[in-house]
């Protein structure tokens, strides 16, 4: 049954568009809506911090510019990835799809680095309501894209076995790039608003 | 169309094809959505019991001034999850519920997109309704309200564990109502059979399309906010601790802004169910069927611009104030606009009086009753008055009892003989209205009365000196009407469905798919997908001469996208699509190729975990490990295992009815 493992059921849908891919979208709308909660959340407190550190303490644009740049770009290599499969080239799909979760592994450093430098400069999350809003919106990003780096690496495993990952069946690719991107659009606007905009 | 195409196909005993599994094991590991719907149906009624017994113990405590009944913490924890209860585990349940059995027989489809996914909606319900109960065994269930304002839940004033119950279970609730909304949506908009175009669909499938939007994207917002909250709690972050700068009312925004949409993910599926039920029992197809989807998409819209009507009083200042009146205002048209077409579909009908009937009638009576008051409370002055007095319990509870409650029990009825395969006994039913809709009466209607006299919401006792006695009295002898005539309702549902005659596959000479197949349905619901070519499809092949016309389809809006000499080919899973993905079954015929969903234990696995992970917040870190990897473990296995087995029924009965040129 190797053959149906990982399948996208192949029903003539009323539509034409692949279920599993109308369901991303539909995901991704819920969590725009999620995301958009956070980002609120974090608006409607900046400027009411009562104890220090404050954001203009601790903000390092440059840094975060380097980390935003390579988190963009992996979204360049997930293209690349995705047009590799739909080449029908495993080769270039692996290449790229590494590179992709590399390129996030580099962003989540980052990130752990920028936490790691906050909390000696005594930010965390119950210190004060910067640090609240901050880790909380930031952190969540990072799980996302954690739960991507995840998702990417297992399909570069799972294509090491034959037939679970084919040109044929490239949507599966699809389906985790749109995730991807849109994991990126979100740090777009977290980067203007919690960084450039402290 | 110059041929018409035979709509009913032919029905099927499960038995000449498919056996129906059996056994414990064969409901857990279920993908079907007809049993995932009867799981959902049965949990539901079961919380809409405790629920109610909540709200008993609840009136018993009121009947009397000065009662010692229960302690003040225990009304708290009472009403506290009465209103939860109610809310999460009764009526979204039972919506869901009809979501699961009806949606795909209602769009001519063997199953729900997500067959698995749909399981683990099923399971993180139920995990997530013990949760929230599991309190009551340690005396600490949850009792900061349904809505749960900040700060009243900080750690400060909350140190019990009442409130964590309360979050962890409302986390777990809402990734299940996120995944079965997910489910239908994609369902709905890609499921439907060959000629079903978007306004041929039935009315019940267009509001659980739009309450399935409603929710993806009301319920970020919640699980924001009670992400927030927990942090709050469990960690000791800020967002709702005003000396640290956080800001109470941010709560109130977050919970509201999913908490107005929630309101009408509760009621359409009411306004569905009696949209079907209404054209069926007059004899008449609805009156003005696109007012009623566009009225219903336009509650959906305004239903996210109106939540800020729930904080009048929390001094926004008069622009926000004067906004959001004037949006919930305008909300009253679109819901009047459906009355009408309601009153409108009964107006000159041949009207039948059964069981299903009578409650879509009352639905239309007491929400107007509901309705008129919440119009009332969306002038911010008027408001400040009513605020947090038994007239807002008054109107809510006209809104969800009368309105959802008795819509959602007209569906039962209704749908009882296609469910179950037996018919339920109509006096008994008769008797459980009446009763019903006096005791719903008496019990809300003189609410309205006690809130003018100034009896607030959530107190647990008042004086004898203050003059509510009698009504308090007459109100919970009220509620006592409500507890018969649900023991009414009770014994016809058990004895009918031991003793209850045989359904026909069409008792009620209905118009729309479900009641093509035989009740209850096959395992595979339809042995050749229908053709539709028409809103009320049924009516136009049993009454060609009076609904055979194309002005009942919606021809102006969409033609069917299949040729009468084509279209049953095409309508076979397997025989159409992707060229690709057709050679790897063409071996197993592809005209007679029916794919169930292959039963799985993986989305109980993913959903149980998930429980275990949140409840490991309140006992050790390791068991949150547990769960995680409990889940990852559910998703990999999830992902990796097949998922749909092709299986090629017997041929006998082919030839008998594919002669449709």
């Amino acid at each position: 049954m190797v053959d149906h493992a990982m399948e996208i059921p192949e029903h003539p849908t009323s539509t034409g568009l692949n279920n599993v891919k109308l369901a991303m979208w539909a995901f991704l709308a819920s969590d725009c809506m999620f995301f958009g909660s956070l980002i609120a959340a974090y608006m409607v407190s900046k400027g009411r911090n009562v104890v220090g550190p404050y954001p203009e303490d601790l903000i390092n644009i440059p840094f975060t510019s380097v980390s935003t740049f390579v988190l963009l770009m992996s979204s360049l290599a997930m293209v690349m990835a995705l047009h590799g499969i739909q080449t029908g080239s495993l080769a270039r799909f692996r290449i790229w799809t590494v590179a992709t979760g590399l390129l996030g592994l580099v962003f989540l450093g980052g990130q752990i680095y920028e936490f790691t430098e906050f909390a000696h400069e005594g930010l965390s999350i119950s210190h004060n309501l910067f640090g609240s809003t901050f880790f909380t919106l930031t952190g969540f990003h990072g799980t996302h894209v954690a739960i991507g780096v995840i998702w990417l690496f297992s399909m570069v495993l799972a294509s090491f076995k034959p037939g679970l990952v084919t040109q044929r069946k490239s949507l599966n690719v699809e389906v985790a790039g749109l995730y991807w991107h849109f994991v990126d659009i979100v740090w777009i606007v977290i980067f203007t608003l919690v960084y450039l905009l402290y | 169309m110059a041929s018409r195409v035979s709509v009913g196909p032919v029905p099927v005993t499960s038995e000449q094809t498919f056996a129906q599994p059996r056994g414990v094991w064969s409901w857990i590991t279920t993908v079907d959505h007809k049993r995932i719907g009867i799981l959902y149906l049965l949990t539901a009624l079961f919380f809409f019991a405790v629920g109610g017994l909540e709200a008993m113990l609840i009136r018993v405590q009121l009947a009397r001034p000065n009662s010692e009944f229960m302690s003040a913490d225990t009304y708290n924890q009472m009403f506290t999850m009465h209103g939860t209860t109610m809310i999460f585990l009764a009526i979204m349940p039972l919506s869901g519920a009809f979501f699961n059995f009806l949606v795909p027989l209602m769009i001519g489809a063997r199953d729900v997109a997500f067959p698995r996914l749909n399981a683990f909606s099923y399971w993180a319900l139920l995990f997530g309704a013990i949760m929230i109960n599991v309190g009551w065994l340690f005396g600490e269930a949850p009792d900061a309200g349904w809505f749960a304002y900040a700060n009243l839940t900080s750690s400060a004033y909350s140190p019990g564990n009442n409130v964590d119950f309360w979050v962890l279970g409302i986390q777990i609730l809402g990734l299940s109502s996120l995944a079965a909304a997910f489910n239908f949506l994609i369902t709905i908009v890609n499921m439907r059979a060959p000629g079903m175009g978007m306004m041929r669909m039935p009315i019940f499938v267009w509001m659980t399309l739009i309450t399935a939007i409603l929710i993806i994207l009301a319920f970020p917002a919640l699980t924001v906010g009670v992400t927030m909250l927990m942090l709050d709690r469990f960690y000791g972050s800020n967002f709702f601790v005003p000396e640290a700068g956080g800001s109470p009312l941010l709560w109130q925004h977050l919970f509201w802004v999913f908490g107005h949409p929630e309101v009408y993910i509760l009621i359409l599926p009411a306004f569905g169910i009696i949209s079907e039920v209404l054209p069926v029992f007059s004899r008449k197809p609805l009156f003005g069927y696109s007012a009623v989807v566009f009225a219903g998409a336009g509650i959906a819209v305004l239903g996210f611009s109106v939540w800020a009507h729930h904080m009048f009083t929390v001094g926004m200042g008069p622009v926000p104030n004067s906004i959001f009146a004037i949006s919930t205002m305008l909300i009253a048209l679109p819901t009047g606009v459906k009355i009408f077409n309601w009153i409108g579909t009964v107006w000159g009908g041949h009207v039948s009086l059964k069981t299903p009937m009578l409650f879509a009638l009352g639905l239309i009576a007491l929400f107007i009753v509901g309705g008129i008051s919440g119009v009332m409370h969306a002038s911010p002055p008027v408001d400040s008055q009513h605020q947090d007095s038994y007239f807002v319990v008054a109107h809510f509870h006209y809104v969800l009892f009368g309105g959802s409650i008795m819509g959602l029990f007209s569906g039962i009825y209704y749908w009882f003989p296609k469910i179950s395969g037996r018919m339920y006994n109509e006096l008994m039913g008769q008797i459980h209205f009446w009763l019903m809709f006096l005791g719903m009466n008496l019990t809300f209607f003189p609410m309205h009365w006690l809130g003018v006299q100034g009896m607030p919401r959530r107190i647990y006792t008042y004086d004898d000196s203050q003059g509510w006695n009698d009504w308090n009295m007459f109100v919970t002898i009220g509620m006592f009407v409500l507890v018969v005539s649900f023991v009414f309702f009770a014994a016809n549902m058990l004895m009918s469905l031991v003793v209850g005659e045989r359904a026909p596959d069409d008792p009620w000479d209905g118009a729309t798919l479900e009641w093509a197949i035989s009740s209850p349905p096959p395992v595979y619901n339809f042995r050749t997908i229908p053709l539709v070519t028409s809103r009320i499809p049924l009516w136009s092949e049993k009454y060609p001469e009076v609904y055979g016309g194309d002005d009942h389809g919606a021809h102006s809006y969409e033609q069917p996208d299949v040729d009468d000499e084509h279209g049953r080919e095409h309508m076979v899973p397997g025989a159409h699509g992707d060229s690709h993905e057709h050679e790897a079954h063409d071996a197993h015929g592809h005209d007679d190729t029916i794919h169930l969903p292959n039963p799985s234990y993986w989305p109980l696995v993913t959903a149980g975990g998930i429980a275990i992970a949140f409840g490991g917040f309140l006992v050790s870190y390791i068991m949150v490990g547990v769960g995680v990897a409990m889940t990852v473990i559910g998703i990999f296995a999830w992902a990796l295992e097949p998922a749909i087995t092709y299986v090629a029924p017997t041929t006998s009965d082919d030839a008998a009815h594919d002669h449709h040129a």
